[in-house]
């Protein structure tokens, strides 16, 4: 008989008063008997409606059926078969819209807890598993991964299973991209993907820091110079948008990549570490999604009192439930139908508050989203010291701008074959925000996935 | 991790350094930068690249002991290793069709106009440089700059070698002795570059500044070195660092490049303590 509790099992986390002052995980994990009971509660419908709507495809109810048995193990080579990646996104994936968002026990009560299985599954697995990964016999052919994040490193890993050689370029002095400059250590802890890291390195794959494609060397040098067949692109969506009002570049604004990659790669939390960040008593930071809800937490466990601003109203959040439902715990602040129009500064340049109009929430566009418009001649003024816009990123022009006869989207996304994720240049493939501006972790990891398949049909002449 | 190739004092606070970067060496052009981390844990700084050897796969750097890293980088030694180097980032400066040109340089900022001198003259350019410094210890390049120049004047604030004052002095004679120059291009304190434009400003003498604001990433990733040119908003990693010298808000940039200053402040005494400790 399933278990028909309406309720998943709550996720273990740290007290929201503790852990708002400690960059240490929020969640806890299941243990096992919560994990099993938790799966008991699927009901292994026909339809099978989770699947449909994962992105990955992963075959959710027979791994939840393996974990009801007790079969960690069983259930974990079942997520592996589509994902590369199950530990960050059981943790990172945006559920409650893809999978649980269409699970049949949602219906009447909460839906299964998926994501929260699929974390417990990859914990379990790297707590447990002593295989290492065995280096396959060399095909010989050699491909070139630009970027170590999520698309970058589920492609590396496809194509060394088969026995490509596989070297990838990073930019940065370290490996991860988005999931170790962006991703906060308390929501996806940094051992993990350094687990992951190492685990393709294992496989043979060979990992250049330091090299910033587009500057250091070109595409057309890797191809012609270095040997590369082929080459992925995913370097993802890291140009930071600002709004154009006045006071954008007084001393304490931030984007939310700066803020988050001095925290998250420099440290800057920590004492010791030498990258300096400024920890503001009155923090308002603009936007609603991830990234927004991930600079609020930070800013608050560096001890400031935050705000968020959001020009629609909560309905619209475009971030995770969880994160903001978190972000609310801690005790963060959120002024929805807001909209920054300036920020004022203090005579030494320094930001003093943010001016905001009232919005209010009009007819749906053709997207069927909810249109905003100001309220007119209704503004409200927060206090701040420290402002941080999340409202977006787009592409890196640096590869476009270097290899000819790349083509793009106006906005700067890279055009691909949505089936193989071929670009305009032969043995050119691309994947991730790269191509389709800032979206998930789990649907940049399919994108690499794609590409690898396709790169392997076409170097090994099937 | 990066060797240390060479290593030479240039004068009591500037150092120069070698370090094998082949890949670095093979691209760099004059005006583009390098980032680097000394160590772990270490922050990420962007130095303007001074000078290469394709041949010898080395990138020279030359910088000024300002702060934390700074320090720590002057700690190391020829034949030891720096954690990390990334480059070469920015915009080369665009050089093509100058045929006269005035490099004005100031302190460590004369690291950086050093290699456009010598590239100007290398294709022909006529060039007249004009290098400032506070006293007669801080004159560093004096050599260089003269074997790549077809006049060469040396100021010092206090008069101790050269002649006394700043460099917007000899500038402006020679512009109202009638020279005509097709470009200024001026490397410095962020102060001497806008005296400099100020100077030049007037006779409309096309004028470019190298900007070397706070940065993380150099890719165009963290957008912390922004600054406003002409009204729109640039970063000076991916767009410069070159800029047009008319449409740079000074002010603001002065005032953002100090934005850290208290921590800087703070952590260089930390790790200056740490040395002493270390002698004792």
């Amino acid at each position: 008989m399933p278990n028909m509790s309406l309720k998943k099992n709550v996720m273990p986390t740290q007290p929201a008063d503790e852990r708002n002052k400690n960059f240490n995980e929020v969640a806890l994990g299941y243990t096992a008997e919560q994990a099993i009971d938790e799966a008991q509660r699927c009901l292994n419908c026909k339809n099978r409606p989770c699947v449909g709507s994962c992105p990955v495809k992963i075959r959710i109810p027979d791994f939840i059926q393996e974990v009801a048995k007790g079969d960690f193990e069983s259930a974990y080579q079942i997520i592996a078969e589509e994902s590369s990646l199950p530990a960050v996104c059981g943790r990172v994936c945006p559920q409650e819209r893809q999978c649980e968002g269409k699970c049949v026990r949602g219906i009447k009560g909460e839906p299964v807890g998926i994501g929260r299985l699929e974390r417990f599954v990859a914990d379990y697995h790297n707590a447990h598993s002593t295989e290492k990964a065995v280096r396959p016999q060399s095909n010989g052919h050699k491909v070139a991964v630009i970027g170590s994040g999520p698309s970058g490193l589920a492609c590396a890993s496809d194509l060394a299973k088969k026995g490509y050689d596989v070297t990838i370029f990073e930019a940065l002095h370290l490996a991860g991209g988005v999931l170790v400059y962006g991703i906060p250590e308390f929501r996806l802890p940094k051992s993990i993907v350094q687990r992951e890291i190492d685990g393709l390195k294992d496989l043979g794959v060979k990992i250049e820091t330091n090299v910033v494609i587009g500057k250091t060397l070109s595409i057309d040098e890797l191809k012609d110079e270095y040997g590369f067949e082929a080459v992925f692109i995913g370097t993802g969506a890291g140009l930071p948008r600002f709004m154009n009002i006045p006071g954008e570049n007084l001393n304490g604004v931030y984007s939310a990549n700066e803020f988050l990659t001095r925290i998250n790669l420099m440290k800057a939390y920590r004492t010791d570490g030498d990258t300096p960040i400024y920890h503001g008593h009155n923090v308002v930071v603009v936007g609603g999604g991830n990234v927004a809800m991930d600079a609020a937490r930070c800013a608050k466990r560096l001890g400031g009192d935050v705000t968020v601003v959001y020009r629609r109203s909560e309905k619209e959040l475009p971030a995770r439930a969880e994160e903001y439902e978190h972000a609310l715990e801690e005790g963060i602040v959120f002024n929805f139908l807001t909209n920054p129009v300036a920020i004022n500064g203090n005579e030494n340049s320094w930001v003093k508050s943010v001016k905001c109009q009232k919005m209010q929430l009009s007819d749906p566009d053709e997207s069927g989203r909810a249109r905003v418009l100001p309220i007119e001649g209704s503004f409200v003024e927060i206090e701040a010291d420290v402002v941080i816009m999340a409202i977006g990123t787009s592409p890196n022009p640096l590869i476009k701008s270097t290899t000819e006869g790349l083509e793009t989207q106006k906005w700067g996304g890279i055009i691909v074959e949505e089936e193989t994720g071929a670009t305009s240049r032969e043995n050119v493939y691309a994947g991730g925000d790269a191509v389709t501006g800032a979206a998930t972790v789990i649907l940049a990891m399919g994108a690499g996935k794609t590409a690898a398949a396709a790169i392997d049909k076409k170097l090994s002449g099937e | 991790m990066y060797r240390i190739v060479d290593k030479k004092i240039l004068n009591p606070t500037v150092t120069q350094m070698d370090i094998y970067a082949p890949l670095v060496a093979k691209k760099a052009k004059p005006g583009q930068f390098i980032i680097l981390r000394v160590d772990e844990d270490g922050e990420r700084i962007p130095l303007t690249i001074s000078d290469h050897d394709k041949a010898a796969g080395t990138v020279r750097i030359i910088f000024q002991v300002v702060g934390a890293t700074t320090e720590k980088l002057n700690h190391k030694q020829a034949g030891e290793y720096i954690q990390d180097f990334v480059g070469p980032l920015g915009r080369p400066t665009e050089l093509d069709g100058i045929k006269k040109a005035c490099i004005v340089g100031g302190g460590v900022g004369c690291a950086i106009a050093y290699p456009i001198a010598k590239a100007l003259h290398e294709m022909g350019c006529e060039v007249y440089s004009i290098i400032g410094f506070r006293n007669r210890d801080l004159v560093i390049l004096e050599d260089e700059f003269a074997a790549c120049s077809d006049k060469l004047t040396v100021m010092t604030d206090d008069g101790s070698y050269g002649q006394k004052g700043v460099v917007t002095e000899p500038l402006k004679e020679a512009i109202e002795a009638g020279e005509r120059y097709d470009e200024v291009i001026t490397i410095g304190p962020m102060i001497m570059m806008k005296f400099v434009v100020a100077t030049t400003k007037p006779y409309g003498i096309k004028t470019t500044v190298s900007m070397n604001p706070i940065m993380i990433d150099g890719t165009g990733m963290c957008g912390g070195c922004r600054l406003t040119v002409g009204g729109e908003t640039k970063f000076a990693c991916v767009d410069g660092p070159d800029f047009d010298g008319f449409k740079i808000d000074f002010d603001e940039t002065m005032k953002r490049s100090q934005m850290y200053r208290p921590f800087e402040l703070e952590s260089r005494e930390k790790v200056c303590n740490l040395f002493k400790k270390e002698i004792e």
